[in-house]
């Protein structure tokens, strides 16, 4: 059995170090000179002492307690757990990216001006896009910085508008986002085939409308048909279409969200661009926006004048302001657009068509094994139930639990919440045939464990550094920090 | 087409269509209407070979200059720390960072053990009871507070002092005018918070006052008097602070601070233009389950070994969705694990000495700066490793910056950008980089150029 790991507080022994600082080379003046004992600290943080080695093991050893992409398949849905090319690391470290500071005099960084300015325009490109802000840091904050555009719209018209039209399959940050922007969410139902209700929808809309917020493909992979039909009803109330990008990577060069009538679009970085996940961040949410809400775009906006310099724009009354310090997550940039170069459009394009065909190769195969409530063609992801199991005690947890034994990531699961047992797959383009087919056996596998042995799934995962953990507890008596001091 | 990160080959294409039962990929997008599709090539970048992609990108990162190169005075949020070299190999072990979010405890007791040990840190730092697993950065954890200050008093009024960084501000009023709180600005005395003004300002309506300490001018504040006229308002403290001065400086918990955010981009993560870094949140017993974000728990597994997991989760907007105390989600795990890295290095005794030796350099850079003919430093207030200085009057900020830029400087941060009374003041910060030699180098050059 693996054993407990100790924190690294617990690993401290007084006296040793793992630093090595400048030497005091200035002339040294008493602390209590300079600054009042009132305001020095009464006793010194209970950080822990260890030597370098013993930093190192630790993490070390955390690391190989943790799963990555690379480490195996993770068709995680939703999230998009592609490859994270090893080149865009290398290039975001270099040190005329990774060591600039952003009040620098913008003649001492215009190549990070520059490329921040050919990412803008390369994401306005492949939406379909007027203009991009790239200041969001995250999906969630790109869906509120949108929407923060889209009520000031509304508000420079003189328009009274603050709902929130979103489908019940939608992500959890669409009606979050929404309320902190303001704004009132209202959820419509899916039709039985997994689609926007359009009597629904048309029902919803009105005088108060501000925005529907759409995934398309949505979050069962489903591609909305009638998408020109859904932005004909919002637009036609006077409300504006909102395009979250989260599943974005089925459609590069396939269609684009500015094509199918989308005002707004937010992109995740992190997701369709291979920006690494990091363990839950950091990632980046560009948006972009049609020409009609440029003039409520977050400021700065990089610009280049007729003399070719690269220059921050601010300027804008009718700017939402600054919805974070300086200009976005530029580290995650540099990797996306270094992604994008190593694709250019004709790549892009064939990522998304390897997407979209390695899940519905998966998709097919399982189908004769699990419930697939929306048959037929998917988009980069698919959802199926993991409800006929139920009948041997053994839920979708259960067989995500089962899938860690065997060296997987689990899919997503219990989302999106109209989905009974919902297990949500995405391969993405970088998986190959063998991995797929890899894993769809041991699905087949596990199901029948299901039928044959379940207590197998139930007392699952065996080969793990821990087993099931108890979630109640943690969340009813919370242990939040170690306490040291 | 072929290419290094695809595997799909012409044979599995055929096979796997046949197994769908199509003919065509074409079949796999009948479902998206003609008048949609996109005709023709993507206006995107053209794709290149990994030597010129990355001669490409080499050439671009050249055009800055970087602070390897350059001895950079600038601070204003963002500072040129020393970056212990194991930072960057225990970030790039691959199993961190091509993680996920750990949704699957099993596989992800590494990063929720990280993120426990992150947690335990900030608090061990900020003296407070609670922290959470990061936000975006500094600016948008100080929005945050303001709006949980909000939701815990029932009151809608932030006050914030002109103090606090220029463009956390900004976030603040975008999060404000959203959830509809009233944003007021309280000035300052001295380079820091106006007491006077801000008591003259607080009431009954008044959730909370934001402060920053040490401030945007480097200045520490005078927390327990602010803490006293807040408090007997009941109204809430929030405070952003730099969490590298807290080895030396007493930790805003001790002084009553409710809420304690501030970005760890100083505790062993890279400038890079200004993110990502890394926000953090802390706050007292009481506030706990009004937190933004992802917090991480121990607990045990079935035979009664210790591990982590997400906790307190019913807060969050997967499953509150509108109800949610925040539409947080992505946050910035990769640098509060450069963090973590960072503390462990630097322990006890790295924390006092760090802090030692910025306070003992900049006010050395102070006192030499101060002495050349015209140039003074106009506040008094105590300081940790940043301070004004004004120029003689009429100088140019950026005409001075410009100068010194050719002479392998990187100035201080021109105070008249967000301060229109600092015109000719500048905002200089000094770390432990800075050597002796090079503040002396600094001090000769802007003698010239002034």
């Amino acid at each position: 059995m693996i054993q407990e790991k100790a924190l690294i507080f617990e690993l401290s022994h007084p006296g040793r170090i793992a630093y090595s600082l400048p030497d005091f080379d200035v002339p040294v003046v008493e602390t209590e000179e300079l600054i009042p004992s009132s305001m020095l600290r009464s006793e010194p943080a209970a950080l822990p002492e260890v030597y370098e080695v013993d930093v190192i093991r630790h993490y070390t050893e955390l690391s190989r307690r943790n799963f990555g992409v690379d480490n195996g398949f993770y068709p995680l849905g939703s999230c998009t757990m592609k490859y994270n090319p090893k080149v865009n690391e290398d290039v975001a470290r270099y040190p005329g990216f990774a060591k600039i500071h952003p009040y620098q005099p913008e003649d001492s960084i215009q190549g990070a001006l520059e490329l921040l300015y050919r990412l803008q325009d390369d994401l306005a490109g492949l939406t379909g896009m007027d203009a991009v802000t790239l200041q969001p840091a995250a999906g969630a904050h790109g869906e509120w910085t949108g929407l923060m555009m889209i009520r000031a719209y509304h508000e420079s018209r003189g328009e009274q508008r603050d709902k929130v039209i979103v489908p019940d399959s939608s992500h959890g940050t669409n009606p979050a986002s929404a309320t902190v922007a303001g704004l009132k969410t209202i959820t419509i139902p899916s039709t039985d085939k997994g689609l926007v209700d359009l009597d629904a929808l048309r029902s919803a809309v009105g005088s108060d409308t501000a925005a529907l917020m759409l995934t398309n493909p949505n979050t069962l992979g489903l591609f909305e048909e009638q998408i020109q039909e859904i932005a004909a009803i919002v637009h036609e109330a006077g409300g504006l279409l909102y395009y979250d990008g989260a599943n974005s990577n089925a459609i590069m060069g396939i269609t684009r969200p500015g094509d199918m009538g989308f005002d707004v679009v937010h992109l995740n970085l992190h997701k369709t661009m291979s920006t690494p996940h990091g363990g839950g961040g950091p990632g980046a949410g560009p948006v972009g926006v049609k020409s009609r809400l440029v003039p409520f775009l977050p400021r700065p906006l990089v610009s280049k004048t007729a003399a070719g310099k690269y220059t921050l724009e601010g300027g804008s009354d009718q700017s939402i302001g600054r919805v974070k310090a300086y200009y976005g997550n530029f580290g995650i940039l540099v990797r996306a657009y270094t992604y994008i170069r190593s694709y250019g459009p004709e790549g892009l394009r064939r990522v998304s068509e390897c997407a979209v065909l390695n899940a519905n190769y998966m998709m097919s195969r399982l189908a004769p094994y699990f419930d697939v409530p929306y048959p037929g063609v998917c988009k980069h992801e698919f959802v199926m139930s993991g409800s006929p199991l139920k009948q041997y005690g053994i839920r979708t947890l259960d067989v995500a639990k089962r899938l860690l034994d065997f060296g997987y990531h689990p899919p997503t699961i219990y989302f999106p919440l109209n989905v009974e047992e919902c297990i949500m797959i995405e391969p993405t383009e970088t998986e190959s045939k063998d991995t797929l087919d890899a894993f769809i056996d041991t699905m087949i596998r596990i199901a029948k464990e299901a039928e044959e042995q379940p207590e197998l799934l139930l007392n699952a995962p065996y080969d793990t550094p821990v087993t099931r953990l108890d979630e109640t507890t943690a969340a009813r008596k919370p242990v939040l920090n170690c306490a040291c001091s | 087409m072929k290419h290094r990160y695809l595997p799909m080959t012409e044979q599995d294409q055929q096979e796997m269509l046949k197994t769908i039962g199509v003919s065509s990929l074409e079949d796999l997008f009948k479902d998206i209407p003609e008048e949609i599709r996109f005709k023709g090539e993507l206006p995107v970048s053209s794709g290149l070979n990994e030597y010129a992609l990355t001669t490409h990108l080499s050439e671009l990162a050249a055009k800055n200059a970087n602070t390897d190169q350059y001895a950079s005075f600038l601070g204003a949020g963002i500072y040129d720390h020393h970056i212990p070299s194991v930072i960057n190999h225990v970030v790039s072990r691959s199993e961190f960072y091509t993680a996920y979010t750990p949704y699957q405890p099993e596989i992800s007791q590494g990063e929720l053990q990280a993120i426990f040990e992150f947690q335990s840190y900030i608090c061990e730092l900020t003296g407070m009871a609670v922290a959470n697993a990061s936000m975006y950065d500094g600016a948008t954890a100080l929005a945050e507070a303001g709006s949980l200050a909000s939701a815990a008093t029932k009151r809608k009024q932030l006050l914030v002092s002109s103090t606090v960084h220029p463009e956390a501000r900004q976030v603040v009023r975008t999060y404000a005018k959203g959830l509809g709180l009233d944003v007021v600005e309280v000035s300052s005395a001295n380079g820091v918070t106006n007491l006077a003004e801000l008591a003259e300002a607080v009431s009954d309506q008044t959730a909370a006052v934001l402060v920053q300490s040490p401030n945007f001018f480097g200045a520490i504040e005078d927390l327990p008097s602010i803490s006293d006229l807040i408090h007997a308002s009941k109204g809430l403290m929030v405070v952003s602070t730099n969490p590298i001065s807290l080895g030396i400086l007493e930790a805003p918990g001790k002084l009553g601070a409710d809420i304690v955010v501030g970005d760890a981009q100083p505790l062993g993560i890279s400038s890079s233009l200004g993110g990502p870094t890394c926000g953090f949140f802390a706050v007292s017993q009481d506030h706990m389950r009004r937190m933004p974000g992802r917090i991480v728990g121990q607990t045990v597994d079935r035979n009664g070994k210790r591990g982590f997991v997400l906790t307190l989760q019913a807060r969050e907007q997967h499953i509150r969705r509108e109800k949610a105390t925040s539409n947080i989600c992505s946050n910035q795990a990769l640098l509060a694990l450069c963090a973590s890295v960072y503390l462990s290095v630097m322990g006890k005794q790295g924390m006092i000495e760090i802090g030692q030796l910025n306070l003992q350099k900049s006010h050395y850079a102070a006192r030499r700066l101060g002495s050349i003919s015209g140039v003074s430093v106009p506040f008094t207030s105590p300081y940790f490793n940043e301070f004004v200085i004004k120029l003689p009057e009429g100088t140019s900020v950026a005409g001075v910056n410009s100068k010194l830029l050719q002479k392998g400087i990187l100035g201080g941060y021109d105070l008249g950008r967000a301060y229109s009374e600092l015109e000719g003041h500048m905002l200089i910060a000094v770390t432990e980089r800075r050597t002796k030699e090079q503040i002396d180098q600094f001090a000769l050059a802007l003698e010239g150029c002034i």
